[in-house]
């Protein structure tokens, strides 16, 4: 049928040729783009710290990049740095999840229950903006110098953003979507399941992104303010270095802080990246 | 192509009028369920919105009825409430006063953008109205893939909407509206944003998956000529509110193409009796 052929020759001609035809080489050079202007940023940073430390400016604690790395390359090879890591991430790890679940389950009731909405919507916000290491000290009268009073302030900096995260994909689901999906006879649970929370994906996944980035400051700012026996943190061992005098062990630790903060990042810019190449929200040619 | 053409400002009763029906349903509702040979029945529907101080009447005693089968389609200028009146049938809204009555045929709503989710395949898209239905699995899966079949997406099923280009998102978009199992076909200018290619190409497409299936459909557009192409009636909105002005019913003589002289004739006229309504608001 000559309907038929043109309909197929027109689907052809206008669906771009040679779609993501991987040609060796490709990502060797993809990564080489993304990896050096870092690579130089970096050499730029050590070079300006080398040249100040050359100038002499604060000479009797100030150290140069060298003996720092030096510093951190011999605390690696101890077991002790690899502990102290371990306890701030456990901490991280647990409060985050936590927050997770707190926030989600906030977010979705308050999108859902506009009386909800009215009386905690803007309190969420206004937690957001709260500088968490405030809560510290409350968090320690209320469960002591513990694991409990580290967790309470992480959960606080994190669980706000990942309900207004939820909220803000909630509230613009777009209404052309929720047309079709009313029409196809989508509704109550199976409206949330299959068109609301789907919709909302990018908008939470950019609240869990901003979560994260709170809790690893929230867990900062209260592991240099509650100590807890026995138990080495990365900011009880700033706080040790501080008390020390010690410039090399505290630049170790900051680099420590910023690797692991800068690493999970990555991991959800990642997810946020192929979740918004999946539904075509990025720009091909950006893309490549 | 012969042209009958009925002025219909009330109260028209001509005898052999095409089915508008102002006349004979009044005091007595027409029975709900199995009502023989008619898709859609609208009785004197008027339509307000509220924004404000002010009202807007949208609709005012729009009285129409569709015949199983057949393939209306609504013209008018801006403001004539042609999107307005396709939520009414649809279900999406209800009238202010008047009665809106489908007598439970299951109705399928398709717009000028293809609404399609952008997280599911071509397939997934079309598979949940199926889901949506309550069709089981083992069966959804066959009915997906013969429903891309009939808008011949075949080998698409498992590209992403953005990965589709327009015409074919639309038909991604009309197999989800017969995966609704609509007996009835609700189009708001499904082909508006669409290239004249394109779109000349859809309308045979749709005039075969049309017959083939028996569908009724109510087609709203502001092109003259794909209405005069592809109605076997077109109905005339006058603008803010919107009223049925004019019937015209178009029998079918063997195939009609867009640039055919009848096509042209007809969407002349159309244009010219537009204008004409448009002229009223000139002042």
């Amino acid at each position: 049928m000559v309907t038929d052929q043109a309909l197929r020759g027109l689907d052809n001609l206008e669906l771009r040729p040679g779609q993501g035809k991987a040609e060796p080489g490709r990502i060797a050079r993809k990564a080489w783009a993304t990896a050096w202007p870092k690579v130089l940023a970096i050499a730029l940073v050590l070079l300006v710290w080398e040249l100040v430390t050359l100038t002499g400016w604060k000479k009797y604690v100030l150290k140069g990049p060298g003996p720092v790395f030096s510093d951190l390359w011999q605390q690696m090879q101890h077991g002790a740095l690899w502990a102290t890591i371990g306890w701030t991430l456990r901490s991280a790890v647990t409060g985050y999840v936590v927050a997770m679940i707190i926030g989600s389950l906030v977010g979705l009731l308050v999108a859902r229950i506009p009386p909800l909405r009215a009386a905690v919507g803007s309190i969420i916000t206004g937690l957001q903006t709260m500088p968490s290491v405030a809560w510290a000290p409350f968090a320690i009268i209320l469960f002591g110098e513990n694991n409990s009073a580290i967790l309470f302030v992480v959960i606080l900096g994190a669980a706000p953003s990942i309900a207004n995260g939820l909220i803000n994909g909630v509230d613009y689901t777009p209404p052309l979507l929720l047309r079709a999906g009313k029409t196809m006879g989508l509704r109550g649970l199976a409206l949330y399941r299959y068109l609301i929370l789907p919709a909302s994906l990018p908008a939470y996944v950019a609240g869990m992104k901003q979560g994260w980035a709170f809790a690893w400051r929230s867990l900062m700012a209260a592991e240099l303010f509650i100590a807890i026996i026995g138990q080495v943190s990365i900011g009880q061992q700033l706080d040790v270095d501080q008390q020390n005098l010690d410039f090399a062990g505290a630049s170790s630790m900051i680099i420590v802080i910023l690797v692991i903060g800068v690493v999970v990042d990555t991991v959800f810019t990642k997810a946020d990246m192929s979740l918004r190449r999946r539904r075509g929200l990025l720009d091909p040619a950006a893309a490549n | 192509m012969r042209l009958s053409n009925e002025q219909v400002t009330p109260p028209a009763n001509s005898p052999g009028a095409s089915a508008l029906s102002q006349d004979d349903s009044a005091g007595a509702m027409p029975p709900s369920g199995g009502r023989a040979g008619e898709a859609v029945r609208l009785t004197d529907v008027s339509k307000a919105y509220r924004t404000g101080r002010t009202e807007l009447l949208a609709l005012d005693k729009v009285s129409l009825s569709v015949k199983d089968g057949e393939f209306v389609c609504i013209i008018g200028a801006s403001g004539c409430g042609k999107s307005t009146l396709l939520n009414l049938v649809a279900g999406l809204d209800q009238p202010t006063s008047g009665q809106v009555d489908t007598s439970r045929r299951r109705v399928g709503l398709m717009f000028q953008e293809p609404a399609l989710f952008p997280w599911l395949t071509a397939s997934r898209n079309v598979e949940l109205a199926l889901q949506a239905r309550g069709v089981p699995r083992a069966p959804r899966r066959a009915q997906t893939a013969e429903l891309l079949e009939t808008v011949r997406l075949g080998g698409f099923g498992g590209k992403r909407p953005h990965e589709l280009s327009g015409g074919m998102r639309q038909r991604v978009a009309m197999a989800r509206a017969l995966a609704q199992n609509a007996d009835v076909l609700l189009m708001d200018e499904p082909f508006g944003a669409l290239d004249a290619m394109t779109r000349d190409l859809l309308h045979d497409e749709l005039e075969r998956i049309c017959t083939e299936r028996t569908l009724t459909v109510l087609f709203v557009t502001h092109n003259v000529r794909e209405a005069a192409r592809l109605g076997d009636r077109v109905i005339l909105l006058s603008s803010r509110p919107g009223r049925v002005i004019e019937e015209y019913a178009l029998p079918r003589t063997g195939h009609r193409r867009i640039d055919s002289p009848e096509v042209s004739e007809v969407a002349a006229r159309l244009t010219d009796r537009l204008r004409e309504e448009m002229g009223r608001h000139g002042h």
